[in-house]
């Protein structure tokens, strides 16, 4: 059990994590989700008692890690794959490690065999890959056998053989009861390791609850439907009767309709008792990508200047079907933190002025857009 | 992996078959010992002291008869190598612990063992405890290869106090290494931290010799030129610099003064390790 109360970390004027309260619960595995310089790797230093948090506190298992008596046996950890001596062998790098708070040797053959290094043990880690790298820390990390873990960013350069089994050992040592707690930017891998989710955007907490409930909050599934191209009018005639029973269509660049709001089967017998001939109707759920896109689309920290975020978002090339009259902007689920709509939303998808005078006037109102 | 043992009172919790020993300053020295073999720029430095020392001793001792004696110690021979040896020692000191922190290394270790100073304690220990080993080892094979050479009678009397001062020299030299380490410790940058070491023992003579041009700052430049590293090295192995300077002083008092500063920079390295972020 991890538990952060009020944590806050100031680097002079820079906040880099601001109050973060969390709870990290033993027998799930933890994701913790935020962009680049968001916090996560402060927070973990922070955890570790690497790092001294400015204002607050965190404990593990109720006392803070630097008090803790036997600390490598009740906390392993992953910080950085490149935090070995270059010209020290795997295995005399673990053992070195080990020795620190009196573990048998044979733990050190134990954790290289979990980690799939047998072969690698004599070698010195400058010449390790980084894939081979994170498997030494992970085996550094269970060395002794700890209730609580930390991973940051442990399949960076991982094969996908290697992703599966990171992922089949985080589900793992959950199952046996062990607090895990794993930082990733991979989105698809974290809907798959994770069972809860915190997510942090400018050190701040925005969003700490199961990673299904995150998916559900923080995107919205749809239906497409595709009308056959043959029936030129069927698209209008369905569109008119989705509307009409109550669905929010949306038109698609390449002329498929977007619908939410109504069932699969529903829109199936819609257009059936409209005469029109289907030629797709699929289901298209959230993924925790999108969510956390648009979660954290306030909180980015560095942002290309060619790519305004908005192609991630596929949101502006929907244009609003002839038989909507009204400027009405798609229903975006918000969840109880500061998501704002996406930039598709309210008709006008970029800053796009009206007449020229308009850009200069914005821009001198608000400074701060400027980065 | 081992087996999952569920415990009533705490049904979700893991608790492991390992031993669980509380962690002592034991446990660190022998981590520290294991890191120091373990890297080849240990055997680097060492060997170059070994090198430098024994080589060029044994040619001093080649190169003299048993007459040249008469004013120097047998260990004298040594100094010259040690002379250059004491790089290599103050890079391994400063190597104990910016290597860590070059390669992020302390940031595992310190998580494996967050009371940092029973690792700092363990780092100052086996430094300096192979550093004087190794040290004394090299000097004393040289020291008995010139008795053995020209123990004879024109070498004329010789006491165990020159044993003894080059004892203490090596000691001198350990210091030295420790005050490197304890650098090395504050600076974090193995450049930076050598950078530093070297500069304790070349600049002062220099200084010395420029203060000593300027009337006001005269005795300052006086004791700066017969307290500098390489003097007071010189006096502990049996060379009498004294001449226009004075009365030299005591090689205890040389001694002192080394074991003053690094007192305060191992201290200051305490503080600062276990405040400091990593």
């Amino acid at each position: 059990m991890i538990e952060a109360v009020g944590l806050t970390k100031r680097y002079g004027a820079k906040t880099a994590v601001d109050q973060l309260s969390f709870q990290v619960k033993p027998g799930h595995v933890t994701g913790f989700l935020g962009p680049n310089g968001s916090g996560k790797s402060t927070t973990m230093r922070m955890i570790l008692g690497l790092d001294r948090p400015t204002s607050g506190h965190v404990t593990i298992n109720g006392s803070p890690f630097r008090e803790l008596p036997n600390a490598q046996r009740h906390v392993g950890a992953l910080l950085d794959a490149k935090a070995v001596h270059g010209g020290r062998r795997a295995r005399t790098h673990l053992l070195s490690i080990a020795q620190l708070s009196g573990i048998p040797e044979k733990r050190v053959d134990e954790v290289l065999a979990v980690v799939g290094l047998q072969d690698a043990a004599r070698q010195r880690t400058k010449g390790f890959s980084l894939g081979m790298g994170q498997r030494l820390g992970i085996a550094t990390a269970l060395l002794g056998d700890p209730q609580v873990l930390l991973f940051d960013e442990p399949v960076n350069g991982l094969d996908p053989e290697g992703i599966l089994w990171v992922r089949n050992l985080m589900r793992r040592l959950a199952a046996e009861g062990r607090t895990v707690f794993v930082s990733s930017h991979l989105m698809s891998e974290m809907a798959l390791t994770a069972d809860h989710l915190i997510v942090i955007g400018r050190g701040r907490l925005l969003a700490d609850m199961g990673t299904q409930e995150f998916i559900a909050h923080n995107s919205a599934g749809f239906a497409r439907v595709r009308a056959a191209d043959t029936d030129p009018d069927g698209r209008d005639a369905l569109g008119t009767a989705l509307t009409r029973a109550g669905g929010r269509v949306l038109q698609e660049p390449d002329g498929a309709l977007r619908v939410t709001g109504l069932e699969l089967p529903r829109i199936s017998d819609l257009a059936h008792a409209a005469g029109v001939r289907l030629w797709e109707l699929s289901p298209h759920r959230a993924s925790l990508e999108e969510a956390y896109m648009r979660m954290t689309q306030s909180a980015v920290e560095y942002t290309s200047t060619d790519d305004p975020r908005a192609e991630l978002w596929e949101q502006d090339p929907l244009a609003l079907p002839a038989w909507e009259d009204e400027q009405a902007a798609p229903e975006v689920p918000r969840a109880a933190f500061f998501a704002p709509p996406p930039p598709g939303a309210g008709g006008s998808p970029f800053l796009m002025p009206s007449h020229p005078g308009e850009l200069a006037s914005t821009a001198k109102d608000s400074p701060e857009d400027t980065r | 992996m081992t087996p999952t043992t569920t415990t009533p009172d705490r049904p979700r919790s893991y608790s492991s078959p390992l031993p669980s020993p509380r962690p002592h300053l034991g446990h660190a020295l022998a981590s520290e010992w294991t890191k120091l073999i373990s890297i080849r720029s240990t055997l680097w430095t060492l060997g170059a002291l070994v090198l430098t020392v024994v080589g060029v001793g044994m040619l001093f001792v080649s190169q003299t008869s048993d007459r040249d004696y008469e004013s120097i110690s047998f260990t004298t021979p040594a100094l010259f190598g040690l002379m250059v040896g004491q790089v290599a020692v103050m890079v391994l000191g400063v190597l104990t612990i910016s290597s860590e922190h070059a390669t992020g290394l302390v940031r595992t270790t310190f998580t494996a063992a967050p009371d940092r100073f029973r690792v700092l304690t363990a780092k100052y220990l086996v430094f300096s405890v192979t550093a004087f080993t190794v040290t004394a080892l090299s000097v004393f094979v040289v020291g008995i290869a010139a008795s053995l050479a020209h123990g004879g009678a024109a070498a004329g009397a010789h006491t165990a106090d020159e044993w003894l001062g080059a004892a203490a020299g090596c000691l001198y030299v350990t210091l030295l290494g420790v005050l490197a380490l304890a650098i090395g410790a504050l600076v974090r940058h193995s450049a930076g931290a050598i950078a530093v070491m070297l500069g304790v023992v070349t600049l002062p003579p220099v200084l010395g010799a420029m203060l000593i041009v300027w009337e006001a700052v005269a005795p300052i430049g006086r004791e700066i030129l017969q307290r500098n590293v390489p003097v007071a090295l010189s006096q502990l192995f049996g060379m009498q610099e004294g001449g226009d300077l004075g009365a030299a002083p005591s090689n205890f008092s040389n001694v002192l003064i080394l074991v003053l500063i690094t007192g305060a920079t191992v201290a200051a390295s305490y503080v600062m390790v276990g405040r400091r972020d990593v």
